[in-house]
């Protein structure tokens, strides 16, 4: 153990942005274990290559793209080698050799070279005029050369190749591009496409020069013009070569690491070399390479986990999106929108407006998308193309995008791209869609990131969709959205069903066995990982695991829901919306003795007392002499009823008892988030069973179930799930399709988006088809409730304690 | 400064809070995963939220009615929100918590 006094020596090369967001995320989760040394080519700290347009366009200057500056790395005790390529690894001795002769000795070697600019192969492509676009020192040379004007070419209508057409029309330079293809962008647009982005770069200016092969650069020592192959030419005072990147794998292949198009690393970005790690554009992972930061940054997480000695992280491979970051254009495009066999297309185009949309579809699935003109739904569909959703409900709508449906409050603020800086984004908490960006352009990557720094999106969470559509707008590309990949929250790397599996195999029986078994970042946690674990830990353990009262929101842990004062409500349970005249009694009464300020039905068929201050509730509990409506958990709430065939002249079956039997067959039951049912007697449907989790409905030959209503922020009509014809039947799919949401949704999604995550065919298969798997997921529901008891009754048996009183009161 | 007993160590949930009534106004004392104590007033700078009902983690309460985090040993809302909350000194001895008030104030 003789040498553990020494920190283990951690040598990165490369200071671009993989290798440095790696070295950040190991710093977050083992902040000493490494003395760092980091040698990068370019002479600057490291900054935000995605940013150099802005800085080519004049809109932002270099010293605003500084991701990590100088005292970010002294502050960290990080020794920075600025300006100072490694040449050679010494894999026996273990140390790196640079290029002034200076050596590194290294424990671990994390290879972070990015890649280089590739150069077209023709003659005259070393003379003085002939740019590259890929560093700092690029971009200064050409706002210098672009300050003479003249005519510039552009070789290449990829991404990079618009990027610095933009940039240097924006300079005043007459600039044209040249490319092989018949239109621009051809990997990421389809011809009607591309001759839509064409024309509007055109308005601006910029001229386009298509199906050309070029040929040789002219001129007598400097650029003078550029030839084709078929033996024309254009004049031209600078050519910029934006033919595509090559990683940058010379150091590894001489060292004798595994290459092929790039350093080739397995799932945890371990080379051949199991000392070497390597992250960002210059490795190969399962075949692919990718030119893109945001898979990228999930390497640098799993790379990171890995030096830290966790091991517990893979990184599997990335799908991307791109998003042309030419302001004033929107495009948006990912995965394979060319189609093929077995795939159908849906298109919409609006010629006048500019607005073309494709989505291919294989299977009921979203294989490729790609929009022009308006790219508001783009976040949104990426996701669904992310996570396999089975999209046969929403294909009616899918080019219409979510918001179709009634987004409450959000109408029409759906084109993110054409409100004004000023404009309200996040309405919980004012901020504005200016504010956003700069804090984007201040180095910002994720969602998560633009939620704690901004606000943005933190509260109720519709607008979303439009932080991620600045985030695409600005970076190029959708960041850190998808569920499936989602850490649970900044205390930890590990998704949600990570966490999950950990409880279930290793048995862990609390949320803090949970935080040490996975090294939480916080031993504490905190107040969006507390309440998910312990619940993962209850639905995998219900009897064994403990239920943590400092793990449960407020409201769970008064078992009252709390109001803006302080104060707070209580709901009892009022069982299918049916009460007596002597219970009616016994409500007002206790409202009366107690002063209670207000007294409201609720939008779930029953009697709210509002504004009871804490002290008074278990009093007011014993009162009542009735349980808990649980109308402050994530819980069953309300089963609504309507009159039914006992009384209404329409009704086909009796759907008040059936919501009786229903609500006393599932109280006390917790969830991922609130649970709410209701039956109709007829198809009239008055208890508006349509937008419940799960509703149902009478008709002559039994009952019709629907599941994922929802009616709250964003509306979204139940889907059939099946037919029965008894009220048992009924009890029996709604158990069982609730235990499958509290075993299988993330915390706090509730069933509408989980519906539409996994599919209806998933969910028909386990609740309706299988009768084996239907009776298991039930009985698993009845054990788990059969665990609980009612909070109002422990509390007042004394059983429970929800701190109602102070701790004590102090007089001078 | 005064000191006042207020109750044993265990009264007070790890991870979360009660709150006492004092001339000084309603005190949010709160104790975290580890079993260190603070004290500071019971009112969220943002809106008046009772801090003894939220979530502690280290040395940061989580506000129970819009999550707004606050440092408890400077009283400071933590970054991107702005305000500042009062802290006061509380120390234990054996069982006993000791809360300090200030002395001449009502
Ligand atoms: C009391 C009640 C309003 C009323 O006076 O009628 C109510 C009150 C609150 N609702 Fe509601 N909701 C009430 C019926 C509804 C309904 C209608 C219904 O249940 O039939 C909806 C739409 C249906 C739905 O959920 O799909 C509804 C959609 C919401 C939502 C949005 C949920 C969503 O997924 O979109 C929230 C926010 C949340 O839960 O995160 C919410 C949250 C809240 C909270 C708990 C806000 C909070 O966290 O403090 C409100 C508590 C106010 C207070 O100060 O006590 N309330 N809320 C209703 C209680 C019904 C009951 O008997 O249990
Ligand atoms: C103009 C432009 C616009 C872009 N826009 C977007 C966008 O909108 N969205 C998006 O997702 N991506 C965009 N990209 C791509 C993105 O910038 C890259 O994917 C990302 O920077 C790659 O990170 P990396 O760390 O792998 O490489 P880099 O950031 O290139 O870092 C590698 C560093 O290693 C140094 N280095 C190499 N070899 C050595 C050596 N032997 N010794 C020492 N140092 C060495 C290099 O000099 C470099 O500084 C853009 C790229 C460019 C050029
Ligand atoms: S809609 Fe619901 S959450 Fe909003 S103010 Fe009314 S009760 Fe509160
Ligand atoms: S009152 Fe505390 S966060 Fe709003």
């Amino acid at each position: 153990m003789g040498n553990r006094a020494r920190k283990a020596r951690l040598v990165v090369v490369g200071n671009g942005m993989a290798g440095i967001r790696t070295v950040e995320e190991l710093l977050r989760m083992a902040p000493d274990l490494y003395e760092i040394t980091v040698f990068g080519d370019e002479p600057h700290p490291n900054y935000n290559r995605i940013l150099l347009t802005p800085v080519l366009a004049g809109e932002m200057r270099m010293e605003e793209t500084i991701l990590n500056d100088y005292d970010w790395y002294a502050g960290h005790g990080i020794t920075l080698c600025t300006g100072s390529p490694v040449v050679q690894i010494d894999r026996v001795h273990r140390r790196v050799i640079t290029a002034s002769g200076e050596t590194a000795p290294y424990d671990r070697l994390l290879l972070a070279t990015g890649a280089a600019a590739a150069m077209a192969p023709i003659p005259g492509n070393d003379l003085p005029g002939v740019y590259s676009y890929r560093d700092m020192r690029d971009v200064e040379a050409l706002t210098q050369v672009s300050t003479g004007g003249g005519g510039a070419v552009i070789i290449g209508a990829g991404l990079l190749g618009l990027e610095v057409a933009h940039g240097l029309n924006a300079r005043g330079m007459q600039v044209t591009v040249v490319h092989r293809r018949a239109w621009p962008l051809d990997r990421q647009l389809d011809g009607r496409g591309g001759a839509m982005l064409q024309e509007a770069m055109e308005a601006r200016g910029i001229r386009f020069l298509m199906e050309r092969e070029s040929a040789a650069v002219l001129g007598e020592g400097r650029v003078e013009g550029l030839r084709f192959q078929d033996g024309s030419s254009i004049p031209a005072r600078i050519v910029v070569m934006t033919v595509g990147i090559r990683p940058r794998t010379g150091l590894a292949q001489t060292a004798g690491v595994a290459c092929e198009q790039g350093i080739l690393v397995n799932d945890t970005l371990q080379t051949y070399d199991p000392r070497i790690y390597a992250v960002g554009e210059c490795v190969q992972h399962r075949g692919m390479t990718y030119g893109l930061v945001a898979p990228l940054f999930e390497q640098a997480k799993v790379a990171a986990n890995h030096l830290a000695e966790y091991g517990r992280m893979r990184y599997e491979g990335s799908v991307t999106s791109t998003k042309l970051k030419v302001t004033g254009i929107e495009l948006f495009s990912a995965g394979d929108f060319r189609g093929g066999d077995n795939t159908e297309e849906l298109t919409l185009l609006d010629a006048h407006q500019g607005i073309y949309k494709k989505v291919v579809l294989q299977e009921h699935r979203i294989k490729g998308i790609l929009l022009y003109g308006d790219t508001s739904i783009g976040p949104w569909l990426f996701e669904h193309l992310r996570e396999e959703t089975d999209i046969s409900a929403l294909r009616d709508h899918l080019l219409f995008g979510e918001t179709h449906l009634g987004d409450a409050g959000h109408a029409g603020a759906n084109q993110v791209a054409r409100l004004p800086d000023t404009a309200e984004i996040c309405g919980c908490n004012g901020i504005s869609k200016g504010q956003i960006i700069s804090a984007i352009r201040d180095g910002l990557f994720t969602l998560e990131e633009v939620r704690k720094c901004t606000k943005a999106s933190a509260s109720c969470g519709s607008c979303t969709g439009l932080v991620e559509q600045l985030l695409a707008s600005t970076l190029g590309g959708v960041y850190g959205s998808s569920a499936r990949k989602k850490a649970l929250c900044g205390c930890t790397d590990y998704s949600h069903q990570e966490v999950r599996d950990a409880i279930q195999q290793e048995r862990l029986l609390s949320v803090r066995e949970v935080f040490r078994f996975l090294d939480w970042r916080n031993p504490g946690g905190c107040a969006g990982c507390r309440p998910a674990v312990n619940y993962y830990v209850r639905t995998a353990w219900p009897a064994e695991g403990y239920d943590d009262a400092s793990a449960r929101f407020i409201n769970e842990r008064a078992h009252a829901n709390i109001q803006k004062d302080g104060t707070y409500s209580v709901i009892p349970r009022i069982y299918g919306g049916v009460t007596t005249p002597a219970e009616l009694k016994r409500i007002a009464e206790v409202a009366e003795r107690h002063a209670v300020p207000m007294v409201k039905f609720t939008g779930g068929q029953r009697l709210d007392l509002l504004g009871v201050p804490k002290e008074k509730l278990p009093a007011i509990w014993a009162e009542l002499g009735m349980p808990s409506g649980h109308a402050y958990g994530k819980a069953l709430r309300t089963v609504k009823s309507c009159v039914g065939q006992e009384f209404c002249r329409f009704g086909v079956q009796d759907s008040t008892r059936l919501a009786i039997d229903l609500e006393k067959n599932l109280e006390r039951m917790w969830a991922p988030h609130k649970v709410k049912l209701a039956a109709s007697g007829c198809p009239r449907n008055c208890a508006e069973s349509t937008v419940k989790d799960f509703g149902v409905i009478g008709v002559d030959s039994g009952w019709e179930i629907y599941i994922g209503g929802n009616g709250g922020m964003k509306v979204r009509a139940a889907d059939l799930l099946t037919r029965v014809k008894s009220e048992a039947e009924v009890i029996l799919v709604a158990k069982a399709f609730l235990q499958m949401y509290r075993e299988e949704a993330q915390y706090l999604e509730r069933t509408a988006p989980w519906v539409e995550r996994v599919g209806m065919a998933r969910i028909r298969e386990r609740v309706v088809e299988d009768p084996v798997q239907r009776e298991e997921l039930a009985a698993r529901l009845d054990f788990a409730i059969l665990q609980e008891r009612d909070p109002w009754a422990e509390a007042v048996a004394g059983r429970l304690d929800i701190h109602a009183a102070p701790l004590r009161r102090v007089s001078a | 400064m005064q000191w006042f007993p207020l109750g044993k160590v265990n009264e007070v949930p790890p991870g979360g809070g009660r709150y006492v009534e004092t001339p000084a106004g309603q005190i949010a004392v709160l104790c975290n995963e580890e079993g260190t104590l603070f004290a500071v007033h019971n009112r969220c700078p943002h809106r008046g939220g009772p801090l003894s009902e939220g979530f502690v983690s280290g040395t940061t309460v989580f506000c129970p009615l819009h999550n707004w985090q606050i440092d408890l040993c400077s009283g400071e809302a933590l970054p991107p929100d702005q305000g500042c909350v009062r802290t006061f000194p509380v120390r234990t001895e054996g069982e006993e918590i000791w809360l300090g008030l200030p002395g001449e104030q009502p």
